[in-house]
């Protein structure tokens, strides 16, 4: 009796943290292109995001547990990405809002990522050119969901640690050098005689 | 308008030019290499034509065709509010491929210069600061030239279990470069 009641306790416990975490959503929202016209529109008073708990934007990604990656991301923009995601603490979500965000979109040339997913792990799409604010708000009831089935990428990764606020780094994505953060283009150095 | 610069331009500088005409009502005036500044300057000084504005610097690339690269300069003047489209033809050898820099004549040519020096390899020389403005450093070639091929990537950075993508020719930057995130 005593350690079935153990086993389940957690396991409420769980149940708790994630129900209140899926209506406390804080965005981060990376919005580089046309797509965030429609983020604002989501988060203006029609469509009222406010219903689902996520209103409250937060523009620094150490404040954030949502990335919301709003627009295209080009190749020289995506270790950025990448430092964003990377800086924000654990537990955290991302949504590729629109298909550039989410593959590419009709940009299949040298110079857009095919995908945010192709440096960070994502766990909502919402397609659309820009999508509809039916459509974000179906994607985030979509994030609810997986939320509260502790589905979403970091729950997998960190497991139950994230019920109770701590993360062991260990567990977390590192570089292959070691370092935990990427460099930005600008930071290395030329390593042959090209032009500049 | 423009017609009259033309004739201007036949009238001062005859041994410049290579051909002049007019496309969809815009005057074209094709220069050689070596009196592009001279053209230039003279269309920039001159109380005839005054052409104080530089409004854009471009290359276009006819591949398979000789000489394969025109560098499109279009003129305007502010004052005489009148254009003017000067054209330079060169090939795409190493020894070839490049103009003199129009930067000291007007600062509206660096940042397009280092444009078109990024995307088609155009050299100009005398440019103060020669250096991609728009690809990372790390890039190899020049994008926008017809022969690069059209699903080449390069890459700054991937995640391993990253989805499959359909270019053929995927590759992350060698060595360094490589920021491979697990």
């Amino acid at each position: 009796m005593a350690e079935s009641s153990a086993s389940y306790v957690p396991t409420l416990l769980q149940e708790a943290v994630n129900w209140a975490q899926k209506y406390s959503l804080f965005t981060y929202p990376f919005a580089t292109a046309c797509c965030a016209m429609e983020f604002m529109s989501v988060m203006g008073s029609r469509y009222d995001v406010a219903r689902f708990g996520a209103e409250f934007p937060r523009f620094s990604p150490r404040q954030a547990d949502l990335l919301i990656v709003i627009g295209t991301i080009t190749e020289r923009q995506a270790p950025v990405l990448r430092r964003i995601y990377d800086q924000m603490p654990d537990p955290k979500w991302v949504m590729a809002f629109g298909v550039c965000a989410s593959t590419g979109g009709f940009y299949q040339n040298y110079t857009v990522l095919p995908g945010a997913d192709q440096v960070i792990p994502v766990d909502v799409y919402v397609p659309g050119c820009p999508p509809r604010p039916e459509q974000v708000l179906d994607g985030l009831m979509a994030l609810q969901k997986r939320i509260q089935e502790h589905r979403g990428h970091c729950q997998q990764e960190i497991g139950n640690t994230a019920a109770i606020g701590y993360t062991d780094r260990r567990k977390l994505p590192i570089l292959q050098d070691g370092t935990s953060m990427t460099l930005l283009p600008d930071e290395r150095m030329p390593q042959d005689g090209r032009v500049r | 308008m423009a017609q009259r610069l033309l004739e201007f331009l036949a009238r001062e500088r005859p041994a410049a030019l290579v051909e002049t005409g007019a496309h969809v009502g815009d005057e074209i005036a094709v220069v050689h290499r070596e009196h592009l500044v001279d053209v230039l300057t003279l269309l920039r000084d001159h109380v005839e034509a005054r052409m104080n504005m530089l409004s854009d610097l471009t290359v276009v690339d006819y591949l398979g065709q000789e000489p394969r690269f025109e560098v499109v300069y279009q003129l305007y003047s502010l004052t005489l509010k009148h254009r003017l489209r000067i054209k330079v033809r060169i090939g795409d050898g190493a020894d070839e491929c490049w103009v003199p820099t129009a930067t000291p004549l007007w600062h509206a040519a660096n940042w397009a210069e280092r444009e078109a020096w990024d995307l088609y390899g155009v050299r100009f020389e005398g440019h103060p600061d020669l250096r991609r403005i728009l690809m990372y450093e790390e890039f190899v070639g020049h994008p926008l030239r017809k022969d690069y091929p059209q699903n080449a990537r390069q890459p700054l950075i991937r995640r391993p279990d990253a989805p499959p993508t359909d270019d053929q020719t995927t590759r992350l930057l060698p060595d360094s470069h490589d920021r491979r995130v697990s």
